[in-house]
């Protein structure tokens, strides 16, 4: 009986069978768009439906395989057990949506070329990652999922503004790739002993659990997005095609994730308790900083971007929580903190996907990605329209949908604070909780714009004018990703019956069995405390909507009216002096901005008599990159060009260099105590 | 092991270090070459005195080995080629004799200082032969840095080699194989680098690594 985990082993040799098949058939242009994206979705639903297997089956028992490949003597190892089993389901499923609206997609393609041979390896690298038992393995998986999704963020390399998203990307990944490559190295200590069985048993030392948690905070924390390494980000997921940024932004930051808790939770063993404070500080800091900048955006793809990093920053929250929960032997409640971090990474990749697969309908429809340039589309595209609002409504975390879920059981972990033992925490817990309700609140506010300046109002450029609805392909994709972030709202004790495995793994403890509760309620700690039924109010939402629809067209007129609408103060029928992002931000620019973004606005009135226009200038700045990154840049600079000339010594001086540098050396060996 | 035997061991040892100096205070081709030939005598001495004291007699092919390639051939090949360049006449120092002095008293301080230190449990006599040759280890470095002339950098560097060899004998048993890898290193390295001589010699019409620089544009 071959075991599940080389039957997935088996998926990923042929996606990048696919790869290669990718490179052969594009020697005929056009061809290999359907072949290939239709091969990864076979494969991607293949994968699926064995890990379907094993969840209903005995998705505790793990499943092993070793490939005489790799490191000699040691091989690489693969491992299936309950963690890697739910993120391989993210990865699969993104896989499977984003083949399916790549079906239709796809042949928009300028050059698909460039695109076809990477995506199924990127797919490829990302299923290693999770299945990887070993140092080796993990670290090069991981830097095959960074280059071959490197090059799809450079797929449009002509245009300046990838060429340079590439490059920082790259620069960022490299670094992640080293502090990773640092923290397996502390954790397989002097031994060297590379598989995480090893480092499981070993228990490092509190030192070295403490550098631990700094590197991977560096090198997974940059891939998924923690501010301040979130710099790469919203400027790299954005440059690729939108299928593979919807399977960046909703997947691979879930890859990060998944390494995240696969070494913190899993390979450290027992957590310091004040080590949940700084990863609680991070993600709070990542949460509203992320939903903050997304405000500010209007470019549709980078605002999503943004709002990735929001919801990585909820997700690092609760994890933040189910470590502090954890080093205080509160199992239960650790157990429901971490449910809530698994089941908000599942539900982002649910609408991440979703709405990064319309921001690509838009960009399709009307070549563009500037808000300030769209407007209007629910004329012209209802059904993108339609489904984009759902996704809108479920990232702002609104019942009935998923984001909902997620993010109240986040804060009924937040509640369980006051049972913590620990001062530092008892403050530091519910002030993170506030600023998870604000970042939620942002994000209501940051997708209300998003859905209101792209498809409401007036087109306010021609762009918008000849645009059409999307393609069945994308189509389904989008739409069977609305009707999981609605049933994964109204049905969340299933998804928390699910988890259960990974938390009974991780923290030896699981939430009640919710599917047990009456009438599809869920209960994170016990049913006096409290509880939620999405299916309540679902059917409550549906009830009444419908009521107020009943009510309206019975006892109103039924005659279609154009009248003048209240205009917002606008009487001109110019559609570019509508209600703009920039002006819908500006509330919030000016409680948040001047502090956060140093904002200064100036308005620049003529002088009496004069006939120029009055202006209006804003300007914003990205603080972390100028104080952060900036800096960092001008000493590279500075340090290249005085090393420059170490270029150009003559041989002599060289030879002196070296003699210099083994005397030091050897001075160093004779006086050390 | 009698006094007297450990005496001589130390006298050849310490002999190859006080000929390294007299290398460092060379400042004519000819004559740098000519200490060069008393330096591999000398090796060769202290080799054969090793393969004596360790009834080692594969020692005497390497003392053989330096006697005749490193005293004889080499140094009257090196003859050879600055007749034929006619460079006799340069001098070539590019620190001052004083300072480069000073320095190589510092090099053997420190490296007598770090040897005796990381090798205190060792048998006496490889301690100090250790200690011996990384002294002409660094000053061979020291005259490969100390000067302009191709020619004068090339003896450097197989006095450094000398060093080597002299720390392989020290040590008790250390096999054949290595001791004639390094001797045929040290002749490749001659080869390779007279060919390269005589290349810059067609070029530049000079055998100062200083013309090299002129070739590429650059000025000390």
């Amino acid at each position: 009986m071959i075991s599940d985990a080389a039957v997935l082993l088996w998926g990923v040799a042929s996606l990048l069978g696919t790869a290669v098949l990718a490179i052969a058939v594009n020697r005929t242009p056009g061809s290999g768009t359907r072949l290939v994206y239709g091969l990864t979705l076979g494969i991607s639903v293949a994968a699926l439906l064995v890990l379907a297997g094993r969840v209903l089956e005995d998705p505790v028992t793990p499943s092993t395989a070793v490939l005489p490949v790799g490191l000699p003597w040691i091989g690489a190892h693969f491992r299936l057990d309950a963690l890697s089993t739910f993120f391989l389901g993210v990865i699969d499923f993104g896989g499977a949506m984003a083949s399916l609206y790549g079906l239709g997609y796809g042949s928009h393609e300028p050059s698909p070329h460039r695109v076809l041979p990477f995506f199924p390896a990127f797919l490829a690298g990302m299923n290693l990652v999770v299945l990887a038992d070993d140092a080796f393995t993990f670290l090069l998986s991981w830097e095959f999922m960074s280059l071959s999704s490197w090059a799809l963020v450079i797929v449009h390399h002509r245009e300046r503004e990838n060429a340079r998203a590439g490059y920082i990307y790259l620069v960022m990944a490299s670094f992640g790739t080293l502090a990773l490559l640092l923290a397996l190295g502390l954790l397989s200590g002097p031994g060297g002993n590379y598989t995480f069985e090893a480092m499981r048993a070993a228990g490092p030392t509190p030192l070295v659990a403490t550098f631990v948690l700094a590197l991977m905070l560096l090198g997974a924390g940059s891939k998924a997005g923690l501010v301040p390494l979130h710099v790469w980000l919203p400027l790299a997921h954005p440059a690729a095609p939108s299928h593979v940024s919807a399977l960046m932004s909703g997947v691979m930051t879930k890859v990060a994730v998944y390494g995240f808790i696969r070494v913190i939770f899993d390979l450290l063993g027992e957590p310091t308790w004040w080590s949940s404070i700084i990863v609680l500080f991070f993600g709070g800091l990542t949460a509203v900083l992320g939903i903050l900048y997304a405000l500010m955006e209007k470019d549709l793809k980078r605002l999503l971007a943004y709002s990735t990093i929001e919801n990585i920053g909820v997700i690092f929250v609760s994890l933040g929580l189910a470590l502090a929960f954890k080093a205080n032997a509160m199992p239960s409640a650790a157990a429901l903190a971490l449910t809530a971090a698994l089941f908000h990474a599942l539900n982002h990749s649910f609408f991440k996907s979703l709405l990064f697969f319309g921001a690509g309908a838009v960009l399709t429809a009307t070549g563009e990605r500037d808000m300030e340039k769209l407007g209007g589309l629910i004329h012209r595209m209802p059904q993108t329209s339609f489904v984009f609002l759902v996704g809108c409504v479920a990232i702002s975390s609104l019942p009935p949908f998923n984001g909902f879920v997620s993010e109240w059981l986040a804060f009924q972990a937040v509640l369980q604070s006051p049972d913590l033992p620990q001062w530092g925490l008892k403050v530091m817990v519910p002030a993170v909780g506030g600023l998870l309700a604000l970042s939620a609140a942002l994000a209501a506010a940051c997708f209300v714009k998003a859905f209101g300046i792209t498809f409401l109002g007036r087109p306010r450029s021609s762009a918008v004018e000849h645009a059409h609805d999307a393609d069945r392909y994308s189509l389904a994709a989008m739409f069977i990703l609305a009707v999981l972030c609605l049933l994964a709202g109204i049905l969340p004790g299933l998804v928390i019956d699910g988890l259960s495995p990974v938390t009974l793994s991780l923290i030896g403890s699981r939430m009640p069995v919710q599917m047990a509760q009456p009438w599809l309620s869920i209960v994170p700690i016990a049913a006096s405390r409290s509880s939620y039924n999405g299916l309540l109010v679902f059917v409550f939402i549906a009830i009444s909507a419908s009521a107020a629809v009943y009510v309206i067209h019975r006892f109103a007129s039924h005659a279609l009216r154009r009248g003048p609408a209240w205009g917002c103060g606008f009487a001109d029928g110019v559609a570019g002096s509508q209600y703009t992002g920039v002006s819908f931000a500006q509330p919030i620019r000016r409680v948040f901005g001047t502090f956060v973004f140093r904002a200064t606005e100036r308005v620049e009135m003529p002088a009496p008599g004069e006939t120029r226009p009055a202006r209006f200038n804003l300007e914003v700045h990205d603080v972390i990159w100028e104080t952060l990154y900036l800096p960092i840049g001008k000493a590279l600079d500075f340090a290249t060009d005085h090393l420059n000339h170490l270029q150009f010594l003559t041989i002599r001086r060289y030879l002196t260099l070296v003699f210099l540098f083994l005397i030091v050396l050897l001075l160093v060996l004779a006086l050390w105590p | 092991m009698n006094g007297l035997t450990f005496d001589i061991a130390h006298l050849l040892a310490g002999g190859l270090v006080l000929v390294s100096f007299m290398m460092l205070y060379q400042d004519r081709l000819f004559a740098l070459i000519n200490v060069f030939a008393v330096h591999a005598i000398v090796l060769a001495l202290s080799v054969a005195w090793q393969a004596y004291i360790q009834d080692a007699h594969h020692l005497y092919v390497t003392a053989a080995i330096a006697l005749i390639f490193k005293a004889i051939v080499i140094p009257v090949g090196l003859h050879r080629i600055i007749q034929r360049l006619g460079i006799h006449r340069d001098i070539e120092t590019a620190v001052g004799i004083g300072p480069t002095m000073l320095a190589g008293i510092g090099l053997v301080a420190l490296s007598m200082v770090l040897m005796l230190r990381v090798t205190s449990g060792a048998d006496p006599l490889a301690r100090e032969d250790l200690a011996f040759a990384l002294s002409i280890i660094l000053l061979g470095l020291l005259v490969m840095v100390t000067r302009r002339n191709a020619v004068s950098q090339v003896v450097g560097f197989m006095s450094l080699e000398n060093g080597l060899v002299l720390a392989a004998t020290g040590a008790k048993g250390m096999p054949l194989v290595v001791e004639i890898s390094v001797a045929f290193s040290i002749l490749i390295a001659f080869i390779v680098i007279g060919v390269f001589l005589f290349r810059i010699r067609e070029r530049f019409d000079s055998v100062d690594v200083g013309a090299l620089d002129d070739y590429r544009g650059e000025h000390r």
